[in-house]
């Protein structure tokens, strides 16, 4: 099978010995939308860096649908899109121009690299912007620029590094909508975020890497069954002062008019509704406490650090 | 790639060089033009007229092809310096570096920008001399290989200079302090015949006064340097800098982490 991405035994080892890669081994299926998450300093961007050929790797190996980066850089290249986590486009340029000119260093000729600039421009919305100088965009604008600007030469393979970092609700979600739509047209998403949400509501497939290794490889739904506690808020009616006791049951008054109900896996919040009503106690809404993906993740980071500590002693 | 993508991907980095320093033209085009004329009032009228002759000609026309040179040398230099320095500052190198141009290209792309605004200068100088001196062609092919041989130097010059820079400081510093002194000690403004054996000697070490040289020779006939050597000289130095280039391109120098 060949893998969109495909990464063994990568070492990253930095000219001042920092070791930011141990390692890693990575496959990601073709049409994908696959999550890399970790903590600040993890990897995940040197992974990133090494797979667009901006960070030279130490040793492992990397191949783009099949297409070795040592060998045959040029055909990976073409098959990738890159949509770094800094603006790194040229501040004095017009909007439109950054785009085209990214189509030319991938050899599409003027006219038809004009003609996709236009279209991606408008599916952005900055069609109207295309004559400003990318330097005068809102922060939204630029991290959209440079998704149309990765976009250009049509990658099968689209790289993102926290695509929505400093974007504003909204246009996160009108972010998320175009994400989701070019992945069911067939191209392979590998996405890092902060936003565990965004990982969790949009990727199949996740990795965690933290310390330069890769602590956890899995579809997204097999990693969310591992979670072993959830923690449900329920709101109240009424303020309540005496909490009745559920057997079997973690409950905590919060506040008169919260109550948090820690859950096992396996079991169900029903029974805990049936005590509460048989008091009189209404219930007018329930929330998860923390992002169930977030709990997982700071967990898995947690141990794994109490590991290396352990190791380190 | 194939050879018309690698051709639109050159095309694409000059154009960009182009515009860049055309937009510009207040700080790329005017300033040299400004300099030029004042060494023209100076030295070639002012001070030239009582010099006499130098090499069997009036002063100003033995200068103006050196003043020339000088334009072609600083500003093909200048401009691959800022303009590649500026690209990796600000990051839009890396627009380059993840696309499939080999890197060939990206230099040629700015070695071409910068021959372009060297032969741009060089034109409008050359253009404003006349109104201050006759010039002559003995050897137009002279002339056009010199310039443009001149301007590829330096070019590469400034992009090995942007590749090193961590700061805009730094692409001032061989200018400055390299760059200008190797100028006026490189035969613009004086016949090496003038000075004693040692320093005449010394000044062969100059890579400036083989380039002046020649293009002296192709204007007026005259070189203190056979220009068959002088060619050499420069051609040498040339595939010594493109292969560096290339050396630190390929390991990533300076612009891959």
């Amino acid at each position: 099978m060949t893998y969109a991405l495909e990464i063994t035994q990568l070492h990253k080892i930095y000219d001042n010995g920092f070791e930011a890669l141990k390692g890693i081994s990575l496959k990601v299926e073709q049409g994908d939308f696959f999550a890399l998450l970790g903590p600040n300093g993890a990897g995940k961007s040197t992974t990133l860096g090494v797979v667009s050929s901006l960070v030279n790797k130490t040793k492992g190996s990397v191949k783009v649908f099949g297409y070795d980066l040592d060998t045959q850089v040029s055909q990976a290249k073409c098959l990738m899109g890159v949509v770094p986590q800094e603006f790194n486009f040229n501040m004095f340029e017009k909007v439109q121009d950054v785009v085209v000119q990214q189509a030319g260093y991938y050899g599409i000729p003027r006219d038809e690299a004009i003609r996709r600039t236009e279209q991606l421009l408008k599916q952005l919305g900055l069609w109207d912007k295309r004559d400003d100088a990318s330097r005068n965009l809102s922060g939204g604008m630029k991290r959209r620029l440079m998704i149309a600007r990765a976009l250009v030469h049509k990658p099968k393979l689209l790289i993102l590094d926290e695509p929505t970092a400093g974007v504003d609700i909204e246009l996160r979600r009108s972010m998320w909508e175009f994400l989701t739509r070019i992945n069911e047209q067939g191209t392979t998403i590998i996405l890092t975020t902060h936003y565990l949400e965004e990982a969790e509501n949009l990727c199949r497939n996740i990795a965690i890497i933290d310390s330069g290794d890769i602590i956890k490889h899995s579809p997204m739904q097999d990693l969310l069954k591992t979670i072993n506690t959830e923690t449900i808020v329920l709101n109240l009616q009424e303020p309540l002062v005496n909490l009745p006791e559920v057997e079997g049951y973690h409950l905590l008054l919060v506040n008169d008019m919260h109550i948090e109900v820690t859950l096992n896996q396996g079991q169900d919040i029903n029974n805990v509704f049936v005590v509460l009503t048989a008091a009189g106690i209404k219930v007018t809404s329930m929330r998860n406490k923390t992002n169930r993906l977030e709990e997982l993740f700071v967990n898995l980071v947690t141990s794994n650090k109490t590991d290396l500590q352990g190791v380190s002693a | 790639m194939s050879t018309y993508e690698i051709y639109i991907a050159y095309l694409t980095i000059v154009r960009k060089e182009i515009k860049r320093f055309m937009r510009i033209w207040v700080q790329t085009l005017l300033p040299p033009s400004i300099i030029m004329v004042l060494y023209f009032i100076i030295f070639g009228n002012l001070i030239g007229s009582r010099i006499g002759q130098m090499g069997g000609f009036d002063y100003m026309q033995f200068i103006v092809p050196g003043l020339i040179m000088m334009s072609v040398i600083t500003n093909s230099y200048g401009n691959v310096v800022s303009s590649f320095y500026s690209t990796k500052y600000q990051g839009s190198l890396e627009e380059m570096l993840v696309s499939p141009m080999p890197n060939w290209v990206i230099l040629a792309g700015y070695v071409t920008g910068g021959v372009a605004r060297g032969l741009a200068v060089g034109t409008i100088v050359t253009s404003l001399s006349l109104f201050f001196t006759q010039l002559e062609v003995y050897n137009l092919g002279i002339i056009i290989l010199v310039v443009l041989m001149t301007s590829i130097l330096f070019s590469l010059g400034g992009f090995v200079n942007a590749v090193f820079a961590n700061s805009f400081d730094d692409i001032a510093i061989v200018p400055t302090f390299i760059l200008t002194p190797l100028t006026y000690l490189g035969g613009v403004f004086y016949s090496i015949d003038l000075l004693p054996d040692f320093w005449a000697g010394a000044s062969q070490f100059n890579p400036i006064l083989y380039m002046v040289n020649a293009f002296r020779y192709g204007i007026l006939g005259v070189s203190d340097i056979p220009v068959g050597y002088a060619l050499l000289v420069i051609s040498a130095f040339i595939i010594a800098l493109y292969s560096y280039c290339m050396h630190l391109l390929n390991t990533g120098k300076g612009i891959r982490k």
